[in-house]
């Protein structure tokens, strides 16, 4: 298996049929060849749609279809298992926030980001609007449309964040006034510190635990995982075939929910409940 | 022509024209004669050539393009308000039907259109009675005769004005415009709307496509590429990234959010993978110059609709069918994203669309016969018949074949046009322009 920390080359021949090719909607099988493919393209996927920090606003047609591919991997991982480990890792790991940025921008709900808006100071010309969102991640997926994904940054349906924009276009420029208010500011989102984005990241658990302190009792907890673990690279390209006792096996065994289901709109609900329930073991509160 | 352009591989090569400037071409466009041919850059500039027609009862004629007319349509922006640039480059020129001396082109970037008069001037007036020659006013009282000023020749001088320009109606980025078959209107399409313009008023559009949710979590699909129809006024057609192609009649309701025809091929199931729906995103869609068909260009090939059919294109083109057990790489340098252009030549008996390492397809409809040529220094020389090249997929690779692996994907041919009359095409490789015409034996 590949050795942590280490970026993975993704490469064409031999393994290409399995990605590029031809995959019914039957089961597929999941070899971990084809699971680390899956998983690779999901990254690569994150991350382009993430790039978007530059200085003219990224092409909207690119944005929707890389999002598209995520969903559609999403929903195969969720259907094979897969989404359900991996959103239990990323919910585990203990890494600040700044560390997580491509996970932040993922977990972070529509909703917080509207919280975060501020009304913009100037009258502007009617072009100004929703696709600032675009600079970020952008994509809600729409696969379980009954989760709040306010309550729940962390469950899947609400993995992928930010709407591609929330604001009413318009056409004439008589009508620009009241379109403004309503306007986001994703610059000011970005210019939010750490602490903000960790509280999207891991929602209500920031608001019950803020910041914790290094905790000597946490520390030996953990202390036999390594923490380049926690490294975006190794977090995002997936899990290992076999790996050493991490946060998520805690997580299994401090659960009273043993295995981890295929995740449901209720489910999802009821696994944040459950986090909040261990890291008030773990903390001791 | 009688005879086919494929029929005697004799393209050849008449004039290479290459910018200096590092400035990629991002469209070309020739007018309704072919007389004048325009191209757009990344730098917002807009260079147009003129065909120089030798004569023509020589056995053999060529014509050459000449630069007629450089101006700089359209400048970057800065959007404060979202530090944002709006970039200068030229997504589509569109010329208007000639009415008068003057020629009219429209041109684009993500979000001004702009409509510009291309007027020549060769004569000027000399005589006048207040002035003097270099300007200066005389006096009034040192003039004791009155004389008619009179047009004297003088070098030819092309000069393009501004006359309307087409603002704040895009929220997304332009991507195409199309000059209605009334001569009045036109339309200009972005990811998720079109509007309709009267090429007069400037401060009113109308919204005649939206696409865009309420919810934007829910945005999916967005627009490719519209166009009018070149006979009917009231009809038009717009592609998505999902494959689609819908036909819109304007008669039918101010909001043409329900189309008249859906065209969509169904996917095959045996080729599904995680990038069918990228490579089935069409990148441009034109009506065929009779109004009986459209073409549309997705990834991997070119497909034919006749606009009396939706559920199937009557004809298939693969353009680069060896790419696809390439498409994970594709994606990852983000080539799978390249917006390919095609066209269709006067008598809409052949097809042209751009590949990678400088190559462009060419597909005779009725013979079914295709070939394939490079638009390149090396292998271009004046006079040279331009000769096919071939991709070896795969197995051993013949002599003069190239093979998959060694294709430069930085080398791509985006946007071909077809000259409305004559077998002529222009070529556009990164940064050169290339002209080759028909060579008559």
């Amino acid at each position: 298996m590949f050795a942590k920390g280490t970026k993975r080359k993704f490469s064409d021949p031999g393994e290409e049929p399995a990605l590029g090719a031809e995959l019914g909607p039957v089961v597929r099988p999941l070899s971990s060849t084809y699971s680390l493919q899956r998983q690779s393209l999901l990254d690569m996927s994150l991350i382009k749609l993430q790039l978007c920090h530059m200085l003219v606003e990224p092409n909207l047609c690119r944005s929707v279809l890389i999002a598209n591919t995520v969903r559609q991997i999403q929903e195969e991982m969720t259907q094979d298992g897969t989404w359900q480990i991996m959103t239990q890792a990323l919910a585990a790991a203990q890494c600040p926030a700044d560390r997580l940025v491509a996970t932040e921008v993922l977990c972070r709900p529509s909703e917080a980001l509207a919280a975060a808006q501020s009304p913009k100071p100037l009258p502007a010309g009617p072009e100004e609007e929703e696709e600032e969102e675009e600079e970020e991640v952008v994509v809600a997926a729409a696969m379980e449309e009954d989760v709040d994904s306010e309550a729940n940054p962390l469950s899947s349906s609400s993995f992928l964040p930010a709407p591609f924009g929330a604001e009413p276009g318009w056409e004439d420029e008589e009508d620009d006034s009241e379109d403004e208010d309503s306007e986001e500011c994703p610059s000011d989102a970005e210019d939010v510190p750490d602490s903000r984005r960790g509280d999207q990241v891991f929602g209500t658990f920031e608001i019950k635990h803020p910041a914790p302190p290094p905790d000597p009792a946490l520390e030996e907890l953990f202390s036999d995982v390594d923490p380049s673990y926690y490294d975006l690279d190794t977090v995002l390209t997936g899990m290992q075939s076999t790996p050493k006792m991490g946060p998520y096996d805690l997580l299994d065994s401090l659960s009273p929910h043993a295995a981890p289901a295929l995740s449901t709109g209720t489910s999802c609900r009821s696994d944040l409940n459950e986090l909040d329930h261990i890291m008030e073991i773990i903390v001791g509160s | 022509y009688p005879i086919s352009i494929i029929n005697k591989i004799n393209v050849c090569h008449s004039e290479v024209l290459s910018f200096v400037t590092a400035d990629i071409i991002s469209t070309v466009e020739f007018n309704h004669t072919g007389e004048l041919l325009a191209t757009g850059d990344k730098g917002g500039r807009v260079v147009i050539f003129q065909q120089e027609i030798e004569n023509k009862n020589l056995p053999q004629f060529r014509s050459e393009y000449n630069v007629y007319s450089t101006f700089q349509s359209h400048e970057p922006e800065f959007d404060y308000l979202k530090s944002l640039e709006i970039e200068e480059k030229i997504n589509k020129i569109r010329w208007l039907p000639q009415k008068n001396a003057a020629q009219f082109l429209l041109s684009t970037n993500d979000k001004t259109i702009k409509l510009w008069k291309i007027s020549e001037r060769d004569k000027r007036p000399e005589g006048y009675n207040l002035k003097e020659e270099d300007g200066r006013y005389k006096d009034p009282n040192s003039i004791t005769a009155l004389r008619v000023p009179v047009l004297i020749p003088m070098d030819l001088m092309v000069e393009a004005s501004p006359r309307r320009v087409f603002s704040n109606a895009h929220t997304y980025h332009i991507n195409s415009i199309s000059v209605n078959s009334d001569n009045e209107t036109y339309l200009s399409a972005d990811d998720l709307r079109i509007n309709l313009w009267n090429l007069e008023i400037t401060d009113r559009s109308f919204n005649i496509v939206d696409i865009k949710p309420t919810n934007m979590e829910e945005l999916t699909e967005v627009i490719t590429a519209a166009e009018f129809h070149p006979l009917h006024c009231n009809t038009l057609v717009y592609s998505s990234s999902k494959g689609t192609i819908r036909l819109c009649d304007m008669r039918e309701s101010a909001l043409c959010d329900k189309h008249s025809k859906l065209f969509e091929e169904p996917e095959d199931p045996s080729n599904r993978s995680f990038f069918s729906e990228i490579i089935s995103s069409i990148s441009d869609v034109k009506f065929s110059h009779n109004g009986r068909y459209m073409m549309t260009r997705d990834y991997l090939s070119v497909k034919v609709w006749d606009l009396n059919m939706e559920n199937r294109p009557v004809e298939t083109y693969q353009v680069h069918e060896y790419l696809r057990s390439k498409l994970c790489s594709l994606y990852e340098n983000d080539c799978i994203f390249d917006k390919f252009e095609c066209c269709w030549n006067g008598n809409d008996s052949v097809v042209m669309t751009g590949s990678y390492n400088n190559f462009f397809r060419m597909f005779e409809r009725s013979q079914r016969r295709d070939v394939t040529l490079e638009a390149s220094r090396e292998n271009s020389k004046p006079l040279q018949v331009l000769k096919p090249r071939k991709v070896c997929a795969g197995g051993k690779r013949k002599k003069d074949e190239i093979s998959v692996d060694s294709l430069d994907f930085n080398k791509k041919i985006l946007h071909t046009a077809w000259h409305p009359q004559e077998n002529i095409i222009a070529v556009a490789t990164t940064n050169n322009l290339y002209i080759f015409q028909d060579k008559v034996n």
